[in-house]
């Protein structure tokens, strides 16, 4: 089974991320960048299948120069090559992320796309979802188990209000949810490995995508703050407070 | 975006309240670029409920009742989706921001050929130059977003808007007859429900969660007397999730559900950016946490530093008493 799956970077999931006074972006000094966890656990899922059957995984990152670092990551985690799109996030909505991917798609011809539900940045979980619909394949979004028995892939996805269990066939795309599986921590024998697996470098140019934009983010701000409350030393205080004062109970 | 389709949900047979919220949205955005709307519903055997969403201004309320329409599936009900909305007219289509429509509507966006803007929380501007708010980076960011395409999708966040009014006139009743057209490449193999007495944690008016710090299913369980006094409904944190105390749908959050009651309690819980993302928006926010420097004080209006253990049994006999129960 050939597996496409992707690494993309984001900034430090539990970095408190402050916007720049003119509100074009974010204050990027000092941020670490990890990558996505979601991705993480589509890569862990993605080297699990070829290790029980075997195949190719080819990891891929859309991102200015220093994504090949978390690139790097998914190969020593596992991946065996990786193919680099080279585009600044800034230029990048969730649509163009999918075209592109859809170009890696049609060139690569995979069984199985694995990608995240959500990049914790952006926050849009779109990407997947419009990837299928462009290649007019079967989706399987927020997994959280995944099972193939021959050319089908069986899938329990986590909704709002109870857990579902759809069949699909492949080729399919499948966007992983955090409780699919624990992603593996690459040890420094694998790290080192990584470093000599084969990265493609490639331009959106070279790959023939439009670069447009369907929805540009044009300003950034801090949300409103809430108001900072009190603490009260004792539960008749509290009651009192969220009877009298706040007329909450 | 002139004509806007809301897309309602329903769940186990019924109109689900808490994707409503996105008829407001719609009312709200046809009013400020000088448009209408209209209201969708999906499904098998729902023709009965279309009753329910008459009365909110939408020009016309579309059933589209056929028998392939009683599991949800990506592929076939996207296409159903723009069929319709090409039937209708409809430049936009809006739905509230769940995970029937984040698995949805990205693909209807993607067959429209229009741009989509996820977890809308506001609308800004109007006319032509209308842009749209949402968050990102787990809510400590507020991006503002322009759509460049002539047609637009929208997730709405749920919580950003309210319930919609009743206008008084009805709007008419349309069957769409739009075939359900089985592609064979996925098929529906089963649900299981939650299984609750409570309140919906989108719909409760209060709500309760708890942390890591209840340890486990017996600490949790302390949780119970109190949400039953309350009629709360009970949330999680993803370590209490990950560790298999409560169903994956308990999870408030960045990446679960996000929530805006009257009354939030935080309890053993340390409140990451990832969780506070899915709850800040509550109006009364209580935290008891034994840490006094645990994040979550700094966004509770009420800090009650403690141990959980001994202080949920003293809250829930004052609550009793003060109910007179
Ligand atoms: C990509 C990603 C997405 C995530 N999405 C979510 C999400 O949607 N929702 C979510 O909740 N988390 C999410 N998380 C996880 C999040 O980062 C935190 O790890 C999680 O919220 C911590 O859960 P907790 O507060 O229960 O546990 P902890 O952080 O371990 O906090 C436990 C707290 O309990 C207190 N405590 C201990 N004993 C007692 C006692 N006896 N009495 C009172 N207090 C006590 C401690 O002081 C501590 O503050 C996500 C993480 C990632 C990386
Ligand atoms: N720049 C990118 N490079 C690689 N994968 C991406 C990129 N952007 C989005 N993705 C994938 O698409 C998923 C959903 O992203 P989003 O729709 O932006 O929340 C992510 O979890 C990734 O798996």
């Amino acid at each position: 089974m050939k597996i496409l799956v992707t690494a993309k970077r984001v900034t430090d999931p539990d970095a408190k991320i402050r916007v720049k006074a003119d509100g074009t972006g974010i204050e990027t000094a000092g941020l670490e960048y990890k990558l996505n966890p979601f991705c993480e656990n589509a890569i862990e899922a993605a080297v699990q299948l070829q290790e029980k059957q075997g195949g190719e995984v080819v990891a891929v990152t859309i991102g200015d120069d220093d994504a090949v670092q978390n690139l790097r990551t998914a190969l020593a985690m596992g991946a065996d090559r990786g193919i680099h799109v080279k585009l600044p996030d800034a230029q990048m909505d969730s649509d163009l992320a999918a075209r592109i991917l859809v170009k890696l798609f049609e060139q690569e011809k995979p069984d199985l796309f694995l990608l995240g539900k959500q990049a914790v940045d952006g926050d849009s979980n779109q990407v997947g979802q419009l990837v299928a619909e462009y290649l007019d394949l079967p989706q399987a979004c927020f997994a959280s188990k995944l099972e193939v028995a021959g050319d089908k892939l069986t899938v329990d996805r986590e909704l709002d209000g109870g857990m579902e269990t759809i069949q699909v066939g492949l080729p399919a795309v499948v966007t992983a949810d955090l409780r699919l599986n624990t992603p593996r921590l690459p040890t420094l024998p694998n790290v080192l490995k990584a470093k000599r697996k084969p990265v493609q470098e490639l331009t959106i140019d070279a790959l023939g995508v439009d670069p447009a934009l369907t929805v540009a983010t044009i300003a950034y701000e801090a949300p409103p703050a809430r108001k900072g409350g009190i603490k009260v030393k004792t539960v008749e205080e509290l009651m009192d407070k969220l009877v009298n004062e706040a007329k909450a109970l | 975006m002139k004509n806007i389709l809301v897309i309602a949900e329903t769940f186990q047979g019924k109109i689900r309240k808490t994707s409503l919220p996105a008829v407001t949205f719609a009312a709200e955005l046809a009013g400020k670029v000088g448009g209408e709307f209209s209201i969708a519903l999906f499904g098998s055997g729902v023709a009965g409920l279309a009753g329910e969403l008459t009365g909110f201004g939408a020009k016309n309320v579309y059933v589209v009742d056929a028998p392939g329409f009683a599991n949800y599936l990506g592929g076939p009900w996207a296409k159903a989706v723009v069929a319709l909305a090409q039937q209708a007219g409809a430049t936009a289509v809006a739905a509230v921001s769940d995970t029937f429509s984040r698995d949805l509507l990205p693909r209807v966006a993607a067959r429209m050929g229009a741009g989509m803007v996820s977890e809308t929380t506001a609308i800004v501007g109007d006319g032509a130059g209308v842009k749209f708010q949402r968050p990102m980076w787990a809510g400590n960011v507020l991006g503002t977003v322009e759509v460049r395409t002539p047609t637009a999708v929208f997730g709405v966040r749920g919580t950003d808007f309210d319930p919609p009014k009743a206008t008084g006139g009805a709007s008419a009743v349309q069957n769409a007859s739009i075939a359900f057209a089985d592609d064979g490449k996925a098929t529906y193999v089963k649900f299981e429900p939650t299984v609750s007495a409570r309140p919906d944690l989108a719909e409760a008016a209060v709500v309760i969660s708890g942390g890591r710090g209840l340890k486990d299913a017996a600490g949790f369980a302390l949780l119970n007397p109190l949400a039953d006094m309350l009629k709360a409904a009970i949330g999680a944190t993803r370590a209490v999730v990950d560790a298999g105390i409560c169903p994956n749908d308990l999870q408030v959050g960045q990446t679960g559900r996000v929530v805006a009651p009257q009354l939030y309690f935080a309890v053993g819980l340390s409140g990451a950016i990832q969780h506070v993302a899915g709850m800040k928006n509550s109006k009364v926010i209580v935290a008891i946490n034994k840490d006094e420097e645990a994040p979550i004080f700094s966004v509770a209006d009420y800090g009650l530093v403690g141990d959980a253990f001994k202080i949920l049994p003293e809250l829930t006999d004052a609550i009793r008493k003060h109910k007179g129960l």
